[in-house]
């Protein structure tokens, strides 16, 4: 059972109580975009083994999306934060690297 | 095939599945025509009438009731190990990674069909140990798109004959699936794929909640929260035993000359020039002139390695079985509503499907919940079996795309090609998959079944939209 700390109501959410919204951080596409851009913004996704940064809406609290750093292989947790952030914060970054060394953010 | 021969098959089909086929391999080509006429036309007839390789037949030492007499003459010491280990050689015309049910039939189809066996099949852990060996084994075609029915009908067809055509007992029992409708809209959606399974030659109906009951005695149809509107019923789905159709493959590619090599994970794929031209495993380089990525899953790690992205993201789905008991169901009945679906294995445990989590994951193990709400669900439809104790719970790793239909495809990489995307719903698909993956693998071009799966659709909108009619429910 997936548990998240909401980072607007501070509620420590159980999954049942949150509502996935799929791979965070992706660009939307305007319409100056190319088809392969456009399919990319669409449907190709990291799908990492690994670190994952996630959107979720605490549905049955607050309301509000906000993005879950997480690993997919190990299922940690490495730390929440807004979804109005355009990368991960500084904080998330040095909780992520502690567990995995040398770990780089891609935009 | 006839009535008797049916009403043996689903007695447990031992008898009809021993016997030879390699006297009468002509006999059994024409049973498979007679009950798949339909699915043959729309698959190319040629490839039918072609021979297989002769080496299957002659290489293997084959099962037969007279070998189990033999055998028990002197205590069971000759039998010999279905397939072969071998050291992996340097290079191989081609390499499949992944030996699941679709890759090791990929393997087969490309030696019976198209007479290449220079082949290696890799697999990281143990053959059939992902998730061929983690489904409910629920096999049907009652697919609301032409190219689904086309390719899933031709799976089930090859079903039909596959514990003769392999010489091995995958215990196909085409009991018949029952889609209940529990909501209006449902009950719409079925009809409408009832009337186009009728355009495409696949034989369902639908049923009234009366018939319903007849045929599942133990269900409860009143409700109070879904109550059973009628059901889509294929009388020719069921099920089949999934590691068989793994092993039954994998001695069959084993006696053609191929390798399957196991513990052998591939870390890198090497390619030169844009072209493929090997893989980096744990057991060293192997080199090849093709290579064919059939992980379902980890699809998304292989493609990384090979330099492509794609439409894929992978889930975890859970499935559960009871304690045995006595029986009580004799079809298998799917609440896609609900998202529960059981059957009643030959053992007697209910085997008992659920619905994907709803994030990443590679763990091979899903949120609790999901088993909750599953089970809720399905003891409001089938109120005996609440006290039933569950004995084994697990979880597999599967590959959704963004229209629940799969990929079956070639790569921006040159000589590489994918065959993934079959999201909560590969088992049924086995022999059709790995029929279209050797023909696109072998010709670099891909026939009539393969053609609409490829991964250029999602560029171009010409989705194969199955969300509505199949959901979650595979």
């Amino acid at each position: 059972m997936l548990i998240l700390e909401c980072p607007f109501c501070g509620i420590m959410a159980d999954e049942t109580e949150l509502a996935p919204g799929g791979e965070a951080h992706v660009r939307r596409v305007g319409p100056e975009g190319s088809d392969e851009a456009f399919e990319a913004y669409l449907f190709m996704r990291r799908n990492p083994c690994g670190v994952h940064f996630e959107l979720w809406r605490h549905a049955h609290g607050c309301g509000r999306w906000f993005i879950a750093a997480r690993n997919t292989l190990t299922l940690e947790v490495y730390g929440t934060y807004p979804a109005q952030t355009d990368r991960p914060p500084a904080a998330i970054v040095r909780a992520i690297r502690r567990r995995v060394p040398g770990w780089e953010w891609q935009p | 095939m006839g009535p008797a021969e049916e009403g043996r098959q689903k007695a447990g089909g031992n008898v009809a599945n021993f016997r030879s086929s390699a006297a009468s391999s002509l006999g059994k080509r024409g049973a498979a025509l007679h009950v798949s006429s339909v699915i043959v036309i729309l698959s190319g007839a040629a490839r039918v009438s072609r021979p297989p390789c002769r080496s299957v037949v002659e290489a293997m030492k084959r099962y037969s009731a007279l070998a189990i007499a033999r055998e028990a003459a002197r205590y069971h010491r000759g039998w010999e190990r279905a397939w072969a280990s071998p050291e992996p050689k340097g290079d191989y015309e081609i390499v499949i990674v992944g030996a699941g049910g679709h890759g090791l039939a990929t393997a087969y189809y490309l030696g019976r069909n198209f007479g290449i066996t220079d082949v290696a099949v890799l697999e990281k852990g143990w053959l059939g140990g992902g998730n061929t060996g983690r489904n409910t084994t629920i096999i049907r075609s009652n697919y609301l798109q032409d190219p689904s029915a086309a390719i899933y009908e031709k799976a089930r067809a090859l079903y039909e004959t596959m514990s003769r055509d392999l010489n091995f007992n995958v215990m196909f029992s085409p009991r018949g699936v029952m889609m209940l409708a529990q909501t209006e809209h449902e009950r719409r959606g079925y009809l409408r794929t009832v009337h186009a399974n009728a355009l495409q030659g696949v034989k369902t109906e639908f049923i009234t909640p009366e018939r319903v009951k007849e045929l599942v005695p133990i269900i409860r149809i009143e409700g109070p929260r879904y109550p059973v509107l009628g059901a889509l019923w294929q009388p020719r789905g069921g099920t089949a035993r999934h590691d068989a159709v793994a092993w039954g493959y994998a001695r069959a590619c084993s006696a053609m000359g191929m390798h399957i090599i196991q513990n052998c994970e591939v870390t890198g794929i090497v390619s030169e020039g844009g072209r493929v031209s090997g893989v980096e495993t744990v057991r060293g380089r192997i080199g090849c002139r093709k290579l064919a990525i059939v992980v379902a899953g980890h699809s998304g790690r292989l493609a990384e390695m090979a330099g492509f992205r794609l439409p894929i993201e992978s889930v975890a789905l859970q499935a559960l079985v009871s304690e045995p008991v006595r029986p009580v169901l004799d079809v298998v009945v799917m609440a896609n509503t609900v998202h529960g679906y059981i059957s009643q294995s030959d053992k007697g445990e209910l085997v008992i499907g659920g619905g994907t989590d709803g994030f990443n994951n590679y763990t091979q193990r899903g949120s609790f919940h999901h088993v909750e709400e599953t089970v809720r669900a399905l003891v409001e439809t089938f109120p005996i079996i609440s006290r039933l104790r569950m004995m084994r719970q697990w979880g597999g790793i599967v590959d959704m795309t963004g229209d629940r239909s799969p990929i079956i495809s070639k790569t921006p990489l040159e000589g590489c090609f994918i065959n993934c995307g079959w999201g909560t719903g590969g088992f049924k698909a086995i022999p059709g998959s790995g029929w279209a993956m050797a023909e696109l693998v072998a010709r670099g071009t891909p026939g009539p079944l393969a053609a609409p799966f490829g991964l250029e659709r999602f560029r171009e909108g010409r989705f194969i939209d199955e969300s509505v009619a199949a959901g979650v429910a595979h």
